[in-house]
């Protein structure tokens, strides 16, 4: 129960003070800027920006600032902040096949058209903390490559999985030009679609969507996935203009994108053949993408004729319903605010059980 | 779908070019004797839900969405130019739009010379530096000998 309550302003501006100054910290250490941020933490501004389901870095940057560096506190400013803005439209759906790719890396294939390119990455660093960074040391130079002749880059890099689609080994997605569900103007109804639930998945907690794409590897609905390909880069955002009458492009933007290869023995109504499971995210988010990829994989048991094993990533609205962290978080710290009226029945209740407890102790004694 | 004429596709490809480009750079560009215009939409700052396809190729879903800020403006002989950029800078959209007025009038070789070509050179600098980079860190595979081939 909810009961407008005064009092208690003064206490909540000078904490809103004290607040600032803490994110301020210490004074004789130079401020953080918003580009520093955009720039240097571009991890966390790729987080922010893929949860908060709103790509700007200016902005994602703001908000880690202004959160002082909390990105579930960040996600809930853009959150916040998008809700003001008016819909424009909706883009064309984005053509990942001529991205601009900086990573892309495949599992299944060493020799893939196009290469396995490595890009910008963590892995197979020794994961050593570097004191040089602590201590204004030397950057090194990235080398350059050769590069395909101009435009011919893009066009040179098609999909992996598109190899196996050739055979027949692989279920192919049948393209629909429907305009899909979205849950940011309707409410999520069970059971959803596939595009419904990757949208849910891809603005999901990156802990929540890794916790339930790891109990699907450790053997919680399991589905055998290989990393077929992943790939990061930039594509070009294309949407129509109904007073021109034609679309032109509105921007680019980063994503990472990730299809898996999964192992299927067939059902009642398919054939063998591998299946997949998609990831893709604003950002380079890999680690989400990946996950994402797995979760939307093991939430296709039903379609594909596959047993239900009770696995919590099997369960759409298991998965659904909690992977908001905006959601999640905002329900969750609710209970630390004055809930003094609910406590007050709380309270009430439990004097009135005691005593009726203490007499009827009273009188089986006697 | 009809085939779009080389015209149209030319100024899809200038609307493109000055969304994509710098806010900063674009302004440094902008020609000084500009005309005067009428706005006919404000620079107007919203949100565009952006849109993947399931498995890259399948059904649209809705990935999130993008800031742009649009507008659109007139020029005094009743040319029309629109604006449609990333983010949320108006002089961006305004400028914008006034380019495209101004490539559809019998300014445009200039403008082409003066705003267009910059951009795209240096929109294309910074994709092959990148993609450069890029092309640096592709594997070359070897396989050593095998030791039961032996």
């Amino acid at each position: 129960m909810y009961v407008a309550v005064k009092g208690g302003e003064r206490a909540i501006d000078n904490a809103h003070a004290f607040l600032a100054e803490e994110r301020r910290g210490d004074p004789a250490v130079a401020e953080l800027g918003v580009a520093q941020i955009r720039e240097q933490l571009r991890l966390a501004v790729n987080r922010v920006m893929a949860e908060g389901s709103l790509y700007d870095p200016d902005l994602a940057a703001l908000a880690i600032k202004q959160a002082r560096g909390d990105l579930i506190e960040a996600i809930f400013l853009i959150r916040a902040y998008r809700t003001t803005l008016p819909r424009l439209g909706a883009s064309r759906p984005l053509e990942t096949a001529a991205m601009a790719v900086v990573r892309r890396v495949s599992a299944t294939f060493k020799d893939a058209p196009g290469g396995q390119i490595l890009g910008p990455t963590f892995d197979y660093t020794h994961r050593l903390l570097d004191f040089r960074l602590a201590a204004d040391g030397d950057l090194p130079v990235a080398p350059i490559g050769l590069v395909p002749p101009m435009g011919a880059a893009a066009a040179a890099v098609p999909h992996i999985t598109g190899f196996l689609n050739r055979d027949g080994l692989i279920e192919t997605d049948t393209p629909g030009d429907d305009s899909p569900p979205d849950l940011t103007r309707e409410p999520i109804k069970l059971p959803g679609t596939r595009p419904l639930r990757l949208q849910a998945l891809t603005r999901g907690d990156e802990g929540f969507i890794l916790s339930m794409a790891y109990s699907t590897q450790r053997g919680y609905g399991r589905t055998h996935a290989f990393v077929g390909e992943l790939r990061i880069g930039t594509v070009e955002v294309e949407m129509d203009i109904p007073e021109l009458g034609f679309s032109v492009c509105i921007g680019e933007v980063e994503v990472t994108e990730c299809e898996t290869v999964n192992q299927f023995k067939g059902s009642k109504t398919e054939p063998p053949q591998f299946t997949r499971g998609y990831g893709l995210t604003f950002g380079q988010t890999e680690r989400k993408a990946i996950a994402m990829s797995l979760v939307d994989r093991a939430l296709r048991w039903k379609e594909l004729g596959e047993d239900d094993t009770g696995a919590p990533a099997q369960d759409e609205e298991f998965v659904l319903m909690h992977a908001d962290n905006v959601q999640a978080t905002g329900f969750l710290e609710h209970i630390k605010l004055p809930h003094y009226v609910d406590f007050q029945s709380e309270l009430e209740l439990i004097r009135n059980l005691r005593a009726e407890a203490m007499a009827a102790r009273a009188e089986a004694a006697e | 779908m009809t085939k779009p004429s080389a015209e149209l596709s030319a100024r899809r490809g200038w609307m493109g070019l000055l969304a994509r480009a710098a806010p900063a750079r674009l302004a440094a560009l902008m020609p000084a004797d500009l005309p005067v215009a009428t706005l006919l939409r404000a620079p107007e700052i919203g949100a565009v839900m952006v849109r993947g396809r399931v498995g890259a190729t399948g059904a649209p879903f809705n990935l999130g969405e993008m800031t742009v800020t649009r507008c659109a403006l007139r020029l005094d002989c009743g040319t029309v130019g629109h604006g449609h950029v990333q983010g949320r800078n108006r002089d961006h959209a305004r400028h914008a739009a006034l380019i495209d007025a101004l490539m559809q009038t019998p300014r445009a070789p200039e403008i082409t010379a003066q705003v267009l070509d910059p951009l795209a050179e240096a929109e294309q600098t910074a994709r092959s530096a990148r993609a450069a980079k890029a092309a640096a860190t592709k594997v070359d595979f070897f396989t050593l000998v095998r030791g039961e081939d032996n």
